[in-house]
């Protein structure tokens, strides 16, 4: 998520928003943005039912076999539809803040 | 006569757990973090130098020290590479399928959650007055 904090501008300038959502408790995202210097919400989904809800939920994968989300990103027009998905299948493999931006770009041209 | 220092062990057992230790410095770049090639590289010339420190010890031993060390360090170090490599191709790619996760062209589901700062957060309130939301879920920090 660092490579999307220092791209925010380019989000920021076209109105998207950029969410990141995890198992973590507020208290937990409060300190670790503040630590690395993020500007957009970290949200706590500490029962992972949110994540469940999107099927990226990764069980047993967190400390002491709790249940944490697997890394997946998505982007969501104004209509809630959804635009863009990326569901890795590499843990250490997320998207690029510059492959969404392009998406949400060719979703301008095309009106579609 | 004393017996030569074996540089060479010793310098690669160090680049290999520079290799390791690493992990945590080069994620943080995509570009070394999707595939972890500066790690891998680093394992390489380590076990590299030490192979090349081994072949002194039995090949001249009157020359050079390290023919238990050596093997010890060895072994540790391709043990270090093993696990390693464990990790990186097999347990990072165990990721579940989602394949009910919202697929393109579906409606997102709706939420609440809340923020860092206890607010509570919906899709909706992201949505007005933006064109799109990027929603990144993550394994977290803990």
């Amino acid at each position: 998520m660092r490579s999307f904090q220092q791209k925010l501008s380019e989000f920021d300038a076209r109105g998207i928003r950029v969410v990141g959502i995890s198992v973590d408790p507020p208290h937990v995202n409060r300190r670790q943005s503040k630590k690395l210097g993020y500007t957009f919400p970290l949200l706590s989904d500490a029962k992972a039912e949110v994540i469940r809800r999107y099927d990226v939920l990764h069980h047993a994968a967190g400390p002491k076999g709790a249940d944490i989300a697997r890394p997946a990103e998505f982007l969501i027009d104004s209509s809630r539809i959804v635009r863009w998905v990326n569901l890795t299948d590499n843990i250490a493999v997320r998207a690029r803040p510059e492959q969404i931006l392009s998406a949400f770009n060719q979703i301008e041209v095309t009106g579609q | 006569m004393k017996r030569k220092w074996n540089w060479s062990i010793w310098l690669g057992f160090v680049v290999v757990l520079a290799g390791l230790f690493s992990y945590g410095f080069f994620a943080r770049y995509p570009i070394t973090r999707d595939f972890p090639w500066a790690n891998l590289s680093l394992l390489g010339i380590g076990v590299a130098l030490l192979i090349v420190g081994l072949f002194r010890a039995f090949g001249r031993p009157q020359l050079y020290r390290g023919k238990i060390f050596g093997s010890i360090f060895t072994a540790i170090a391709l043990f270090l590479f093993a696990f390693f490599s464990y990790e990186i191709f097999y347990v990072l790619r165990q990721v579940p399928l989602s394949a009910h996760a919202p697929r393109l062209g579906e409606k997102a589901p709706d939420f609440m959650l809340l923020d860092q700062n206890e607010q509570p957060v919906g899709l909706g309130d992201l949505l007005s007055g933006s064109q799109a939301v990027v929603l990144i879920f993550y394994r977290g920090f803990w």
